[in-house]
């Protein structure tokens, strides 16, 4: 039986339909998950999407992170269940303390959509396993906050500890320090980035198929767990 | 103290402010003569949003009456919605059907250019929504005034973050418009907006409320002061070249209510638990309710005092003239409203029975215990008043014609032809745009299968089969100028071109007419013109006009915008994988030429560049070549002959070989034909040509295919290498870097607006 994963959709959650087609045409059963239900309805991983949750008004994230499914989720994590956060799952991750620091607007002001290139910095964890250490990748970027802030000792810790699991290429889009892209909590379960792997899956309509070694990659390590 | 019908009978000679609210003088009497009594305050409301030329079409229904008199069949079927629905629905196969529709928003976005660009796509959105189908993508066609004028820093940057900022929070993909720049654009910009929505054909629903004792349901947010009066004092008068700020007019829009708003009626239309259902847009409550009642069998009553307000102090007056956005109106039979509220409380969405349907043919409005409307819907709503404006041929239209552009200096040496190729990429016009399109998110949903800067947006709707549509909105002013009825088929043929280049059959068009005051003759003889224009190339093309918008006014004093006639052609592709985009691909790639170029170069892009000139006669519109060359074009990439194809508008073919290089920055290698000016030939802007390039040994196909469709092809050179040291050569005349036109193309916004 292949292994489950959820995909949660709170009240403006968007890239929720491409997580859970990511899911499937990686091979596993995508479980689309409700954030006003107390469960993770047994899934062995999961992705929280992009989208400007409760219109990222107050902070993004800020109020999805009170959400009644995120207790679980904070639960599951700690007992090391794969969580990855896409954009606005990021942001809520960061919210939620399962990953240190913040997201904030783009210093250049604006959205910025665009074919960004980065780098594996980290291919031990359950969503990276698949790159090559290095590997340039171009993963499709869309945000308006997505800044990557924290102290500097936060900062050196995630560098010393290989936390860093994606660092952009080419130029910062955003403005983020140390030009990262996405990392990864201590055990490295949980990682959260601000590009978006689910729309690099399909030839037709994204600008790469890079995306696809997320979604195989904890399919492997929910595989060769069971 | 509300005005109420009694107190109208009591006091039939108060003065009303009937002129204040945008109301002529017999309009005024007219209304007294239907209610055979002064209105009362709320009912002068109601009559003067609605009766508004935003709302009611008066100037331009006699004339948009053509439309409908079209055939209501597409080359794949019948409509299953046209003209008068929200949007009209179009029959694209396998039970799916699709609905599009293109709205301005041009006045709230000078006032106020963040918000008003974004309520103008929270509007069209609703449009589309109420139809019963999920929205599936956005398009935006912008107008500014010159780059370099100190006002369009403000505007251009305002409308393009509200478009991104309220798109990119509903979770749709933008895929494509338009942003041109002129200067009778200056004071008066143009935001127009095009949604597409997909549906299953059992899901389709129309607007209208039937069945006494149905409730009426008011949904989404609560109704606050913003907008009041948008319609009739914003979009239905000319700006005073220097009156007020009429700021408090424009809406403030909420994204994230209306993507909660999608998602609940969605699931309330999926339930089948809705008889009617209507958008709130311009003159709010007024609308909704008149609308619905109008189109029903029946009368309506509404308790006003129902209406959640964010603001308590509002009069109810106010509160039927209010804008306030993400707001919807359901007619729901009473054992369904238990249902119906659950859903909403799912999405802490708002819901609030605000009346029923009733058996009378009024429409009955309370507020506190008395009635303060008492009305027959029809007469708000469809029997405004119609005017038949005087309109002429301009005296100065012969003198701009005959001002043609001969005798201009052209460039003739190969360092001239250079200097021109740089000085073009480098105008606001044909400069890169990206600027603004990489402010909208064009992945959301993954089904984008072309977006901008391709020729047109595709989307495919169903992942197993591989069907989708495609979508391209254009219109070049500049033509619509000098000839408006050649200017609105020209408009036509390249929305309808550039779709076939994309491998997609088009169907059917919407139209958004943004003009000057319907009250200048010359204006209403471009409108009159331009409407003729697109009824004879609709007929021509077979392609049914399925609903649009009128936006009049768009004139600062004296200064009219150039005629604008934006054209949205859809069209449907039944495997979006065989879709062509623009881009070169492949190294020893045939490049060739399809359709004639003559020397055609009144109102061109080389016109203004190099001259500031705008006279002469446009390009020769040929619809019947253009129908055969979208044949060529259709059959072309089912069979996969394509590599790439690009349509040949502004600029002329130069500017098509530096969009089809610098997509994949491959170069290309162009001989000239025999005989040919070679400025003529690369600058002119002849209507009815593609640019495509296929393998090196497909001549033979692609010459078949021309000569089945009697489409001139002519071999022009071949596809270069890809990378750093690219080139556009034309032979015996240039060779210029990818680098060097990539960083002149790049430049011009960014610069312009120092960021």
């Amino acid at each position: 039986m292949a292994p489950r994963i959820g995909v949660v959709t709170f009240p403006g959650s968007l890239d929720d339909s491409d997580a859970l087609r990511a899911v499937r045409l990686a091979g596993a059963e995508p479980v689309p998950l409700w954030h006003a239900n107390d469960t993770l309805d047994g899934v062995s991983a999961v992705i929280l999407p992009g989208g400007f949750s409760y219109g990222d008004y107050l902070r993004c994230g800020a109020i999805s992170r009170f959400s009644p499914v995120m207790d679980e989720l904070i639960k599951a994590a700690g007992a090391g269940m794969p969580v990855l956060g896409i954009c606005n799952g990021f942001q809520i991750l960061c919210e939620a303390h399962l990953l240190p620091g913040a997201l904030i607007r783009n210093d250049v002001r604006t959205f910025v959509c665009k074919d960004q290139a980065m780098r594996v910095e980290s291919v031990d964890t359950p969503w990276s396993s698949h790159f090559e250490q290095g590997q340039e990748i171009t993963i499709v970027l869309k945000n308006g906050e997505g800044g990557y802030v924290a102290d500097q000792g936060t900062l050196d810790r995630l560098e010393g500890e290989g936390r860093v699991v994606f660092r952009y290429l080419h130029g910062n889009p955003n403005g983020s320090y140390r030009d990262i892209a996405g990392i990864s909590n201590e055990r490295g379960n949980v990682v959260g980035l601000m590009p978006h792997p689910e729309h690099n899956v399909d030839p037709l309509t994204g600008p790469s198929l890079d995306g696809t070694a997320f979604f195989t990659s904890v399919l492997d390590f929910l595989t060769a767990k069971v | 103290m509300a005005d109420t019908v009694d107190n109208a009978l009591k006091t039939p000679d108060l003065g009303q402010p009937w002129a204040e609210l945008g109301l002529k003088p017999d309009e005024y009497e007219r209304i007294r003569e239907i209610l055979g009594r002064r209105p009362t305050s709320s009912e002068l409301a109601m009559y003067s949003v609605m009766w508004s030329e935003h709302c009611s079409y008066k100037s331009s229904k006699v004339h948009l009456r053509k439309f409908s008199e079209l055939s209501q069949e597409t080359p794949i079927g019948k409509l299953l919605a046209g003209i008068g629905e929200n949007a009209g629905v179009i029959d694209v196969g396998q039970g799916y059907a699709v609905t599009f529709k293109i709205e301005s928003h041009n006045h709230p976005s000078y006032v106020e250019p963040y918000q008003g660009a974004a309520t103008g796509v929270g509007g069209i959105v609703r449009d589309i929504l109420a139809m019963g189908a999920r929205p599936i993508g956005v398009m935006d066609p912008l107008r500014f005034g010159p780059l370099d004028a100190p006002d369009t820093a403000r505007v251009l940057p305002g409308v393009v973050a509200g478009v991104g900022g309220y798109g990119n929070c509903l979770g749709l993909p933008n895929i494509g418009g338009e942003v041109v720049f002129d200067k009778t654009y200056l004071g008066n910009p143009l935001v127009n907006a095009l949604c597409v929505g997909v549906l299953r054909h059992e899901d389709l629903h129309l607007a209208h409320a039937t069945g006494a004792g149905n409730k009426v349901i008011l949904y989404g947010a609560a109704t606050g002061g913003d907008g009041i009066g948008g319609v009739s004092v914003l979009a239905s008068e000319t700006f005073d070249a220097d009156g007020p700020a009429k700021r408090p007019s424009v809406q403030v829009g909420d994204p994230f209510m209306e993507k909660l708003l999608i998602e609940c009626t969605l699931e309330i239309f999926q339930a089948g638990i809705v008889s009617g259902i209507q958008d709130l847009g311009g003159a709010g409550l007024s609308c909704a309710t008149s609308e619905l009642a109008s189109a029903g069998d029946g009368g309506m009553h509404v308790d006003l005092d129902l209406v959640p307000l964010r603001d308590s102090t509002l009069s109810p007056e106010e509160i039927l003239m209010s804008e306030s956005q993400e707001r919807m109106m359901a007619v729901v039979e009473p054992h369904n409203v238990d249902a119906f509220m659950k859903i909403c409380e799912k999405w802490d969405v708002l819901a609030t029975v605000v009346g029923e349907v009733t058996d009378g043919d009024r429409l009955l409005i309370d507020w506190h215990g008395e009635t303060v409307v008492d009305v027959p819907p029809r007469t708000v709503a469809h029997e405004g008043p119609v005017y038949n404006r005087p309109y002429a041929r301009p005296d100065w239209q012969d003198r701009v014609q005959s001002d043609t552009p001969e005798s201009l200096a052209r460039p003739s040496s190969g360092a001239e032809l250079a200097q021109t190729v740089l000085a073009m990429v480098a105008s606001p016009n044909l400069c890169d745009k990206s600027w603004v399109t990489n402010q909208y998110d064009r992945y959301v949903r993954g089904n984008s299968v072309l977006a901008q800067p391709e020729d047109a947006g595709m989307l495919r709707i169903d992942e197993e089969t591989q069907l989708g549509v495609a979508l391209a909105t254009d219109c070049n002013g500049r033509f619509a100028y000098l000839d408006p009825y050649a200017g609105a088929q020209l408009a036509l043929a390249e929305a309808y071109r550039n779709v076939a280049v994309s491998g997609a059959r088009p169907v059917a068009i919407s139209d958004c007419l943004n003009f000057g005051s319907p009250e200048d003759p010359s204006v209403m003889w471009q409108f009159t013109e331009a409407i003729r224009g697109l009824v004879d190339g609709c007929k021509a093309l077979g392609t049914p006009v399925t609903g649009g918008n009128v936006s009049f006014y768009n004139q600062t004093a004296e200064t009219a915008i150039l005629p604008t006639p934006v054209v949205g052609v859809l069209g449907v592709i039944d495997d979006v994988t065989k879709r062509t985009p623009i881009g070169f691909a492949t190294e020893g790639d045939e490049v060739w030429l399809l359709g004639d170029t003559r020397d055609e170069l009144a109102g061109s892009a080389w016109a203004e560049v190099a001259h500031d000139h705008l006279g002469g006669l446009p390009p020769t519109v040929d619809l019947d070549h253009e129908q055969r060359l979208a044949t060529t074009m259709i059959t072309g990439a089912a069979a996969g002959l394509w590599s790439s194809a690009h349509d040949l508008a502004d600029g002329g073919l130069t500017q098509a070989l530096v969009e089809s290089s610098l997509r994949r920055d491959v170069g290309v290698t162009v001989t000239l034909p025999e005989g040919v000016d070679p400025f003529v030939y690369l600058f002119s802007e002849s209507a009815g040509r593609v640019l495509v390039s296929l393998p090196a040994g497909s001549a033979a196909q692609l010459q078949e295919l021309a000569a089945a469709g009697q489409v001139t092809a002519t071999r022009i050179g071949v596809v270069g290498s890809a990378g750093p040291d690219a080139v556009l050569t034309v032979e015996d005349q240039f060779s210029l870097a990818l680098s060097e036109i990539r960083d002149a193309w790049q430049a011009p916004i960014p610069a312009a607006l120092g960021v």
